[in-house]
């Protein structure tokens, strides 16, 4: 009855997520497997630069940027085409990125040189460089464009960049080890991941003072090994899901009310998170399993897990 | 009439400079000024055999150099001044000048980079003072003579060798030959290794002390093959800490074995090829200001900075009773680059964190090993726990 119930769920969800196809990057194997998530299979794997890390799409989907971190650059896939059509100059070791509301301005973490580099993405030319703290890592701009908040790994902060100027405003210290920051849809919250202070922090936009920090405890995980790592929130407002890194969980949280509400057991050192665009389904990365784990919002469930290459790091999903 | 305008000028003129002041110190708010003394003596290990790759000579130094750039990463922002004074000297005499030079200036937290005796010596001296021991293995001071003012960011001997044995019980490397060096600090390797040997299983079947009274026609590596014909074992234990012989262990055993202990695989508080977990870039930053690999004692005087200005961040204060407390309340994660979050043991103030086994080029693996379980944490597996534990701390 269950296992019905189940396939029915996974039917249903596969027939709304039609012809949808996750991107995900393998960090150990230069490469990016695509998923069908109708079939739920692996039905191509490119080959692109060295260490690909984030990935992001251009707000029309035609577009895919990738973070290759070793190869110091930021390449532009060809959605349709799945060519590289160009590479842009991002610096040294970019890891993640965000892109303007305008759809142009890119702004990139350089994890070795304590920079944000400024892309605009039409001509390709560097628009700015803000010094931030040592090992600048999450990138998130704001839905209005007018902040771009970069974490800092060392320093352990936030680093609100103003668009307008493209300088530092102002720098929030947050828990030890900030890694993802996100923005939930209405721009009025910013949520923040601490990987080693094991801790959410929830901020209001307009103040940047701290609403809430969330602390997770999951039944026979050491404490210590819930390290945050990627942040979602549900377009809805409804609810905010957090990869907890080797706790090998994904923590469902009610939105309005900061409750914690599940922790979901997906695959070894859960990573980066997406929705499918009609926000019924949520991808997880697994870095250490090498797998994706595909989570149906709903019904907090996990459906299934699906192989990819090594090491994979980001996801994203085009319709 | 004369009297009175100068008398209402002073008046004035007081009025004023307290004004200044007032501004001063309210544009200073927030502001604080974090100094901070780096101490390093090490004694001459005198004439050693193996003496082809030199140990670099400001090992710790430079650790504490990069953990003050890193922390005036956030302390530009909070207006924290993070400053290192730094005295290296060579003899335990001088090293206590030092101490005391830093010490009348107004210093009050010290990294100290020197062996047991000097660091009890400093210990005594500034009682008012906080010091992160970044330069002693020693048991003693974290299991019956405990220091109630210094915290140990070192890993101690019997952490290094409960990790290693940890890994032997693991690959069942069940029967071990123990070749003990000349020195007591050799001596106390190797009691730390018999000590891991009851605690994890494993049966040391021979000991041999390094003695050099062989044959002088034959050098060390002709003589070994000899040396090492005992009783049959699964690997060779070697506690030479100068690395005078132990580099010619290896491949010269009577029974082809591995070699473990300070030479061959090795267990360490850092190592080069330690590179998850974010701390490739660590080691980046590292080999950008030192121009070479970080090694254990850099990354102890890096943590015990570190561990400092965490703390600071956290209290907007610089009382060391106030940083000691925070640091023992296990209520501060620190970030290692270790793969978990760090904190001192309350009980003898060291650092608890996983330890890594490598060769000289690879990582081999990480202790505590998946298994060896604790009720509290399992990086608690490794040196002295809370009840081994004789000496009173703080």
């Amino acid at each position: 009855m269950r296992r019905t119930l189940l396939s029915c769920a996974l039917l249903l969800a596969a027939g709304n997520a039609a012809a949808a196809t996750a991107w995900v990057s393998n960090e150990k194997d230069n490469s990016l497997s695509l998923i069908d998530m109708q079939t739920l299979q692996v039905t191509e794997t490119l080959p692109v630069g060295q260490r690909p890390r984030g990935l992001l799409l251009s707000h029309d989907n035609k577009l895919l940027y990738i973070c290759a971190s070793d190869s110091d650059r930021v390449q532009v896939m060809d959605v349709a085409t799945r060519k590289i059509i160009k590479e842009l100059p991002s610096g040294k070791d970019p890891e993640q990125f965000a892109l303007h509301p305008n759809n142009r301005w890119l702004y990139v973490s350089n994890e070795d040189d304590a920079l944000v580099t400024v892309i605009d993405t039409e001509t390709s030319k560097v628009i700015g460089q803000i010094n931030v703290g040592v090992e600048p890592e999450g990138m998130a701009v704001s839905p209005d464009g007018k902040w771009a908040v970069n974490t800092s790994e060392t320093t352990n902060m936030l680093h609100w960049i103003d668009t307008s100027t493209q300088t530092l405003a102002d720098s929030t210290l947050v828990d030890q080890r900030p890694r993802f920051v996100e923005f939930n849809q209405d721009g009025s919250q910013l949520w923040a991941s601490a990987e080693i202070g094991g801790t959410v922090t929830i901020l209001d936009v307009a103040t940047r003072k701290i609403l809430k920090t969330l602390n997770f405890q999951i039944k026979g995980v050491h404490p210590d090994k819930v390290q945050p790592v990627g942040i979602k929130l549900s377009a809805d407002g409804q609810y905010g899901f957090v990869a907890l890194g080797p706790a090998n969980h994904v923590a469902v949280i009610d939105a309005k009310t900061f409750e914690i509400l599940d922790y979901l057991l997906v695959g070894r050192r859960v990573w980066q998170l997406a929705f499918t665009p009609d926000q019924r389904q949520l991808l997880a990365t697994n870095g250490v399993s090498g797998d994706v784990s595909v989570i149906d919002v709903q019904s907090r469930k996990v459906l299934k897990s699906i192989k990819v290459g090594r090491y994979p790091w980001g996801v994203v999903v085009t319709p | 009439m004369r009297q009175l305008v100068s008398y209402a000028l002073i008046y004035l003129l007081a009025i004023a400079s307290a004004a200044l002041l007032a501004t001063q110190s309210q544009a200073d708010e927030g502001a604080l000024s974090v100094r901070i003394g780096y101490l390093g003596y090490r004694p001459d290990p005198g004439p050693l055999l193996s003496n082809v790759i030199p140990e670099p000579n400001d090992a710790g130094e430079r650790g504490a150099q990069l953990a003050i750039q890193d922390s005036n990463s956030t302390g530009r922002f909070l207006k924290h001044d993070y400053q290192l004074r730094s005295a290296s000297v060579d003899s335990p005499e001088a090293l206590l000048q030092a101490a005391q030079a830093q010490h009348a200036e107004g210093l009050r937290l010290f990294v100290v980079n020197a062996p047991a005796a000097s660091l009890r010596q400093l210990s005594a001296a500034l009682p008012d003072s906080l010091l992160f021991n970044a330069g002693s293995a020693d048991d003693s001071l974290r299991s019956t003579d405990c220091l109630g003012n210094v915290l140990h960011s070192l890993p101690s001997r019997a952490m290094l060798a409960d990790a290693l044995v940890q890994f032997m019980a693991v690959r069942k490397w069940q029967r071990a030959l123990l070749i003990v060096g000349q020195t007591p600090d050799d001596e106390a390797y190797a009691a730390a290794l018999r000590r891991a040997s009851k605690r994890f299983g494993v049966k040391i079947v021979a000991e041999k002390p390094w003695s050099f009274d062989n044959d002088q026609r034959r050098s060390a590596q002709a003589d070994m093959p000899l040396f090492t014909q005992t009783a049959e074992y699964d690997v060779v234990l070697v506690a030479d800490e100068r690395g005078d012989f132990g580099e010619y262990v290896p491949y010269q055993t009577w029974y082809p074995r591995p070699v473990a202990g300070t030479q061959g695989l090795t267990p360490t508080g850092w190592h080069k090829t330690v590179e998850t977990y974010g701390a490739a870039q660590l080691q980046k930053r590292f080999e950008a200001l030192a121009g070479r690999w970080m090694n254990d004692r850099d990354f102890a005087a890096w943590i015990a900075v570190r561990s400092i200005a965490s703390a600071v961040s956290k209290l907007r204060q610089v009382d060391p009773v106030a940083i000691q407390q925070l640091e023992l309340s296990e209520q501060l994660p620190l970030d290692g680059f270790k793969g978990r979050k760090l904190s001192y043991r309350p009980w003898n103030g060291q650092l608890r964190q996983p330890i890594p086994i490598v060769q000289p080029r690879a990582l081999v693996s990480t202790s505590p090993q998946d298994g060896f379980l604790h009720p509290v944490n399992e990086m608690d597996s490794l040196g002295y726990d809370k009840p081994e534990v004789t000496c009173r701390y703080p």
